[in-house]
């Protein structure tokens, strides 16, 4: 009897345990969201690495687009489009179809990523915005 | 000796129930809407089932022998790479949080959910070399712990229902 009540108890603990963790981790994705969206501002360049090395960086402000081509014979493409100072890929051959569900990106640190091509797209701040102003 | 070949029996039972469920997964996966690239993860109610009813090293044991299985099956090298970062993770806490005893079979398979997402994008980060591929991991711990619940209810589901002397 004893031990069965205990068994109950044990059983309430880690359920609550159990909402705890649930709680723990709404609470730390609230924290990232609120760092992603509220406090980041708006960037100026988007930069696009292929497996980790720079394809090319490309300024935001101007409306523009590019076909990343990777792959074999640059057989694989994700056409990238800047327009209105936001980011984001048209179409791709990917199997996936990641990259183009993904809504456009313009904060500093955004990234489209494509993980069947190794293509990440960033969104970067120009740093010589923030340089200390040594000439006045 | 008789209880080993029941145990590889059942346990070969158990890594063939986890490649159908990963095979019906892919099948519903345009029935039901969710974000692209975002699975429930249906074989881990074997693994949780498993680390529940047998022990830690038959669970690791079904888990890799699964993804092992199903990259060559349906996947490819890449996809084996982050499921293996993914399972390893995953597994090494469910295992962990087990012992301790602290979480239901429901809690163990959320930590198990979001790790499993969390060993992923360490895999790609190592890969792709680009940290800010982390910030995915906002959406996916959200994505990771409703999963874990719906597999986690299911396998300790299983942990009640099917009766101990039926193997």
């Amino acid at each position: 009897m004893l031990k069965n009540s205990r068994r109950i108890m044990n059983k309430q603990n880690r359920i609550r345990n159990d909402v705890l963790l649930v709680a723990v981790l709404l609470l730390l994705c609230a924290v990232g969201i609120l760092y992603l969206f509220v406090f980041r501002e708006g960037g100026d360049t988007v930069r696009v690495t292929v497996d980790g090395e720079l394809y090319g960086v490309y300024s935001l402000h101007e409306d523009f687009t590019e076909e990343i081509r990777t792959g074999e014979d640059d057989g694989q493409f994700n056409r990238l489009i800047i327009q209105d100072g936001r980011a984001f890929v048209e179409s791709a051959s990917c199997p996936d179809g990641i990259c183009v569900g993904h809504r456009p990106i313009f904060r500093n640190g955004e990234s489209i990523v494509c993980l069947p091509h190794g293509v990440v797209i960033t969104v970067f701040t120009d740093n010589d915005k923030y340089a200390p102003d040594i000439v006045a | 000796m008789r209880e080993k070949s029941k145990n590889v029996a059942f346990l070969g039972v158990c890594t063939a129930l986890a490649l159908i469920l990963a095979y019906v997964e892919i099948l519903i996966q345009p029935l039901i809407p969710s974000i692209p690239g975002i699975k429930m993860g249906l074989p881990n109610v074997i693994i949780v089932f498993l680390l529940y009813r047998r022990s830690a090293a038959s669970a690791i044991g079904v888990s890799f022998l699964r993804i092992l299985l199903v990259s060559l099956l349906f996947g490819n090298m890449m996809a084996l790479a982050y499921s293996l970062a993914g399972a390893a993770l995953s597994l090494l806490f469910m295992i962990v949080l087990r012992r301790l005893n602290l979480l239901s079979p429901v809690g163990v398979s959320i930590a198990g959910g979001v790790m499993h997402n969390v060993g992923q994008i360490m895999m790609a980060v190592l890969l792709l070399k680009t940290v800010e591929l982390s910030y995915y991991l906002v959406v996916l711990t959200v994505t990771g712990t409703i999963a874990g619940i719906l597999v986690g209810l299911c396998g300790s589901l299983l942990v009640r229902k099917i009766p101990e002397k039926l193997f």
